[in-house]
């Protein structure tokens, strides 16, 4: 049960991560759907200092697992945040289809990963080929244990993203511009904003939460990571959670949860009696999520409440 | 001696290709005064206040404030100079209170953070001085129209503009709401700020203005005083007197009804109010009726009611006797119903097909253009395509392939007038089909829709342009807000009475 | 005007140029990223992701491989046919990957589980990708859900779906389905000879003309049926379709339906071919669907053009098999098609930057030779 939980919030942490990421990007008027590659490359940036950060969790002291911990985030905000602006710059400035390139990102997230770490295996050991980068040690820096539960520090930082991104948007100077441009572009440019840096910025912390939401993704319950897989959708599954949070940070947390819980039963289900007794075939176990998200937008998307002018390029000479 | 006038625009010409949109005009507003701005569609009254907030550089003239020369080169330049408009389409954001929107741009904050409470003062102490009445916590999509328009002046109040521009702001609004607006610019212009009013609602100007300036066809007519005036002459500076163009046509001789409209209501997708509101007409055939009335007024969307591109609210709709209240549109269109939309790009045509894709447009599915194996007759479409454009004289870079995109806008109309008509259609209904073409093609496209009701079909028309109104029409309805104000005969009335009609000053018996 | 129009206007070479100038700067990318790994052989293995089946000296050996290449094209044409069909009614079929798994999963179903002949494997998977289609387009449709979302909900399900339903196909000796050889020889599809032409290579089957029939099929239903010109019209002006009378959510539906169909017949024909089996325990979505988008648009969301675009994409994927393993990676390749689908988002910006560039030199133009006509006429006058 206990096991449950934990999964459970792990989970939901990175789906909270990642859906307020894409609620932010969405409230400045660009639908990311590049988000699954952010993560890629912000799992990336995180993996490579774990596994070449020198780190020795039995001697480390409570400075080093803060310092790796820290370098560890610093670096999959780094490589989402500059992944990001591939995104930023066709969609906002070249206008280019939202959807097209959001797709190519994701695609060139994976495969640029794969490149990257196969290749940096190999330089390292001609015969190995595989895409893996193994973490087992430097992981423990962040993970602690209450009684059993094994808390990952990532958990907290989605809780203080949550505080600050709500904080962000809605009692801030900055987060009442973003939003205008979302809903109204025209009428904030009447008032004199500068709807494409709104739009930048938007895209921007979208790739920060990504990157934070990949590192915290394969560090969830496992300590090696293979490239090739990308992040199975999680990116999708968190617009998923998106929508069904009604692009309102808290609402976005109470949907993680909920989805949480079902990716999460993929995961633990072995350890209910009554589960394993029903002789469910795992297969279904993981489709779980992902039919319940279908379910849940079918009769959630019909009564949108998206920023009405999302996923419209702005262009300054149609007023 | 100090200077009187708030803002000038002096001897102002803004040229495009192939029209003079402002050709010398001059505009001096007074300071504290309420000053309209008079003029029908397509008078230049748009451009003029576009090249007052920079978004066109005139080619003549200059802009002065308080006596001096100022440049305007983008809005932030009008912002910082005092200016503020209200414009026809609010600019607010909906799902934002109404003091969001009020401080947007200019949010005061201490290190980002908002602080909403002295705006809020602010607010209600602006509110409380000009009358104005607003909840600054509502929510914009849950407030009326009324209320959207004092959030939008108190924009310009809380950043302390000084001439405040209303562009249209009658047309939206319900007949209290217009008295209450009426009242909020009088308070405001006593307070001191200088108000210029965009009009073509007479009663309204001779209401509420001080002076009036008119313009008629990008041309400066006159500014009158307007307590030395009367509704009469203004009409007749608005309009002119001059019908320029004759079309030749023998008396109606109308016969069956065709189209039959009985107390149909519309809703409004812009405003809370119905569009449409209760209106019964028929048309016979034969006979060519014209819904005169100023843009806004309902028009477009009975139009769309009639022809099934929006549902109806309540009401009925009956053609050639059978009810077609919920008919789809492919229905009415088999059933002899033509449709030359408004919006030629949104509605009209499919931009990036062929020329001779969009002149079947109406018709790709008639055996003549598809096989029983639902394959594409080209052939046959392509010499139907050549056929019409030789009739309708449709002119194209490269013929029946040229992409619809690349045309000009007259040959895009023509083509569209040329496949609703050809369709021969038993009730044809063109909505302002002479919209932006130069006169050859306007005349052409008016022999034919005369040619169309000769032949005994029934026509609809509904333009906004006030001669084409009483030199094609043989029976005219006036559109005001929604509802149907008044049956005229062309020959019988004068283009100032229909002026009166159209701006809600006169109002009679329609039949049914 | 009589003017004959400046050839760069043509519609069709515009995108062929700007395909061509994707590819170009695609592989420049690779070969630079290529270089950052390891300088020294970057060259030959750019050279070797480009040449594929070439490297080898024989003429038997290039065709056999050559023949695998074509095989592996197959089902990429039709991912590819069943995206550019969706977009030409404006919905963006992501979706295609898990209706590519479901033909796989419904073909390898009946060919080992049932033992049905191939044709009827073939069928059965096409109605699965339609099916799966359809949950889409109905979702679209009735409940306003985004088509890329449900379609990557549709991916997962699709995948898990798979592997719970081919388990029991399952080869002992490994994680993957038997081979068709040695359990459902029937169901393999028949190579009419054509094996013969490519070094005896099985795996050449019908699979590749039916693509490219698919291909033309298409290419005629977009073209010349009322049903594509509805579509069409559906896709560029949804507001004129609904003027002029069509049916727009009928023919949403009826889209994904298609695309569904034609991505699940790219699975089934792939996995009948007995040239690869499935993996049972696969953990992720199979990349076809995925590459079809590049395909779709690098052929410039021509029918035809795809056939082409999609043997490019397979050309270097195969071909990036052949780099140097001790330094490089195969995915190189998918690295390649990820930028070009990245660049093919600023096509349109292209084309919009060229065409007005060329409106502005002609309207210059044009306005010199009215200035020269006035000046001209003037002086007659004057004469």
């Amino acid at each position: 049960m206990l096991l449950l939980i934990q999964y459970t919030l792990i989970f939901a942490s990175v789906l909270l991560l990642v859906a307020l990421g894409g609620c932010i990007s969405e409230h400045s008027g660009v639908i990311n759907l590049a988000l699954e590659g952010i993560m890629v490359m912000g799992a990336l940036g995180g993996a490579l200092v774990m596994k070449f950060l020198p780190y020795t969790h039995a001697t480390a002291t409570v400075g080093d697992r803060l310092g790796m911990f820290g370098l560890v985030l610093l670096a999959s905000i780094v490589v989402g945040v500059l992944y990001s602006m591939l995104l930023a710059f066709a969609c906002i400035n070249l206008k280019a289809d939202q959807t097209i390139v959001g797709t190519a990102l994701n695609m060139l997230g994976t495969a640029l990963s794969t490149v990257i770490v196969k290749s940096m295996n190999t330089a390292m050991n001609p015969d190995d080929h595989s895409s893996e980068i193994k973490y087992i040690d430097s992981k423990k820096a962040f993970l602690t244990n209450i009684g059993k539960f094994e808390l990952n520090w990532f958990m907290i930082v989605a809780v203080i993203c949550l505080i600050v991104i709500f904080v962000l948007l809605y009692k801030t100077k900055f987060g009442l511009r973003l939003r205008a441009c979302g809903e109204h572009p025209q009428a904030a440019d009447s008032v004199g904003i500068n709807v494409y840096k709104m739009r930048w910025a938007g895209v921007l912390i979208s790739g920060l939460l990504g990157g934070i939401g990949g590192i915290t993704y394969i560090t969830a319950g496992v300590s090696t990571w293979k490239f090739e897989n990308g992040v199975a959708g999680f990116g999708f599954l968190a617009l998923a959670v998106m929508i069904f949070g009604a692009w309102d940070p808290f609402r976005i947390a109470g949907a993680a949860l909920l989805f949480g819980l079902f990716r999460a039963l993929g995961n633990v289900y072995n350890g209910f009696d009554f589960l394993v007794s029903l002789n469910i075939p795992s297969a279904v176990y993981n489709m779980l999520p992902y039919i319940v998200s279908l379910i849940v937008l079918a009769f959630t998307s019909k009564k949108s409440r998206a920023p009405k002018a999302e996923g419209i390029p702005y262009d300054k000479g149609q007023r | 001696m100090e200077n009187q006038y708030a803002i000038e625009m002096l001897n102002i010409t803004k040229r495009f290709p192939g029209i003079i949109a402002n050709d010398n005009i001059t505009l001096q507003l007074k300071k504290g005064e309420i000053h309209a701005l008079l003029g029908e569609n397509g008078a230049g009254k748009s451009t003029l206040m576009s090249v007052l907030f920079g978004l066109y550089q005139p080619e003549e003239g200059v802009i002065k404030k308080d006596g001096q020369v100022v440049q305007v080169r983008d809005p932030n330049d009008a912002n910082r100079l005092g200016i503020g408009m209200v414009h026809q389409h609010f600019k607010l954001v909906e799902c934002f209170s109404v003091l969001d929107n009020i401080i947007l741009g200019v949010e005061p904050n201490t290190a980002g953070f908002l602080q909403k409470a002295e705006a809020r003062e602010k607010v209600m102490k602006l509110s409380e001085q000009y009358g104005l009445h607003v909840d600054p916590d509502a929510i914009i999509e849950d407030i009326t129209v009324g209320m959207q328009q004092r959030t939008e002046i108190l924009k310009m109040l809380y950043r302390e503009n000084e001439i405040l521009i209303f562009d249209e702001p009658t047309a939206v609004l319900t007949p209290q709401e217009i008295e209450e607006l009426m009242q909020i610019m009088k308070n405001l212009a006593a307070e001191g700020k200088s108000i210029l009013f965009i009009s073509h609602k007479l009663n309204e100007i001779m209401e509420v203005a001080d002076r009036c300036s008119v313009l008629r066809k990008g041309k400066y007519i006159g500014t009158v005083d307007v307590c030395n005036t009367t509704k009469e002459e203004l009409s007749r500076m608005m309009v002119g007197r001059d019908v320029e163009f004759v079309v030749h046509k023998d008396p109606a001789k109308p016969t069956d009804v065709v189209l039959d409209v009985n107390k149909m209501t519309v809703a409004s997708k812009m405003h809370h109010n119905n569009a449409v509101k209760d209106v019964s007409f028929k048309v016979r055939r034969g006979e060519i009726v014209c819904i005169a009335g100023i843009d806004g007024n309902g028009q477009t969307e009975l139009v769309y009611g009639i022809t099934g591109l929006e549902p109806i609210k309540s009401g009925k709709v009956e053609m050639l006797g059978v009810d077609i209240t919920k008919a789809p549109i492919r229905k009415r269109s088999v059933m002899g119903m033509s449709h030359i939309p408004e919006d030629r790009h949104k509605h009209g045509l499919v931009l990036d097909y062929s020329l001779e894709n969009n002149l079947v447009l109406q018709r790709y599915f008639e055996p003549e253009f598809t096989n029983a194996a639902g394959f594409l007759r080209k052939k046959n479409i392509r010499s139907y395509a050549e056929r019409l454009i030789e009739k309708f004289d449709v002119r194209s870079g490269q013929g029946p392939i040229t992409m619809a995109r690349s045309m000009s806008g007259g040959n895009q109309q023509k083509a569209i007038v040329a496949r609703e008509i050809d369709k021969d259609p038993e009730l044809l209904i063109a909505v302002q089909p002479t919209r932006g073409l130069d006169v050859g093609a306007i005349e052409y496209i008016h022999k034919q829709i005369v040619a169309h009701r000769d032949e005994g079909k029934a026509v609809l028309l509904v333009s906004l342009e006030l001669e084409e109104v009483m030199s094609l029409s043989d029976r005219i309805l006036v559109m005001y807000e929604g509802e149907l104000v008044g049956e005229l005969d062309p020959k019988k009335t004068t283009v100032e009475e229909l002026g009166l009609y159209m701006a809600g000053a006169k109002r009679s018996e329609v039949s049914y | 005007m009589n003017e004959r129009r400046s050839l760069l206007r043509n519609d069709g070479l515009q995108t062929f140029v700007c395909s061509i100038i994707c590819i170009i700067l695609g592989l420049i990318i690779g070969y630079l990223a290529l270089l950052v790994i390891n300088a020294e052989g970057a060259f030959e293995a750019i050279v070797n992701v480009i040449k594929n089946f070439f490297k080898y000296p024989s003429g038997d050996a290039r065709m056999k491989y050559f023949g695998s290449t074509l095989a592996k094209t197959a089902p990429l044409i039709m991912c590819s046919l069943s995206i550019l069909f969706a977009y030409k009614v404006g919905l963006f079929n992501i979706g295609a990957a898990g209706q590519y798994c479901l033909g796989v999963a419904a073909g390898l179903y009946c060919a080992i589980i049932l033992g049905l002949p191939w044709y009827v494997c073939l069928i059965v998977g096409i109605v699965f990708g339609a099916v799966s289609g359809a949950i889409c387009g109905i979702l679209r449709s009735f409940c306003n859900v985004n088509v890329v979302i449900s379609g990557i909900m549709l991916n997962w399900i699709s995948l898990y779906a798979t592997n719970l339903l081919l388990k029991p196909a399952m080869d002992p000796t490994g994680k993957d389905t038997f081979r068709l050889v040695r359990k459902a020889p029937e169901a393999i599809l028949p190579t009419l000879g054509m094996d013969k032409l490519f070094s005896n290579n099985q795996y050449v089957t019908i699979a590749i003309p039916i693509a490219i029939i698919m291909a033309i099929i298409v290419w005629i239903v977009l073209d010349k049926t009322k049903f594509g010109y509805e579509l069409k019209a559906t896709g560029n002006n949804l507001n004129a379709a609904k003027y002029c009378g069509m049916k727009e959510n009928r023919n949403i539906i009826l889209t994904m339906v298609i695309a569904g169909g034609l991505a699940g017949m790219g699975g089934a024909l792939y996995y009948l071919s007995d040239i690869v089996q499935w993996n049972v325990n696969s953990s992720s979505v199979p990349g076809m669907g995925f590459n079809g988008i590049a395909a779709a648009f690098l052929g410039g969301l021509n029918p035809i053009g795809c056939i082409f675009s999609s043997y490019f994409i397979t050309h270097i994927t195969v071909g990036g098999g052949n780099v140097d393993l001790s330094h490089y990676c195969a995915q190189i390749a998918d690295f390649i098609s990820a930028v070009i689908i990245y660049l093919c988002g600023f096509v349109l910006f292209f084309k919009l930057f060229i065409n007005s560039r060329m409106d502005k030199a002609e309207e210059k133009k044009i306005e010199k030779r009215k200035a020269l006509a006035a000046k001209e006429n003037k002086e007659g006058g004057n004469e």
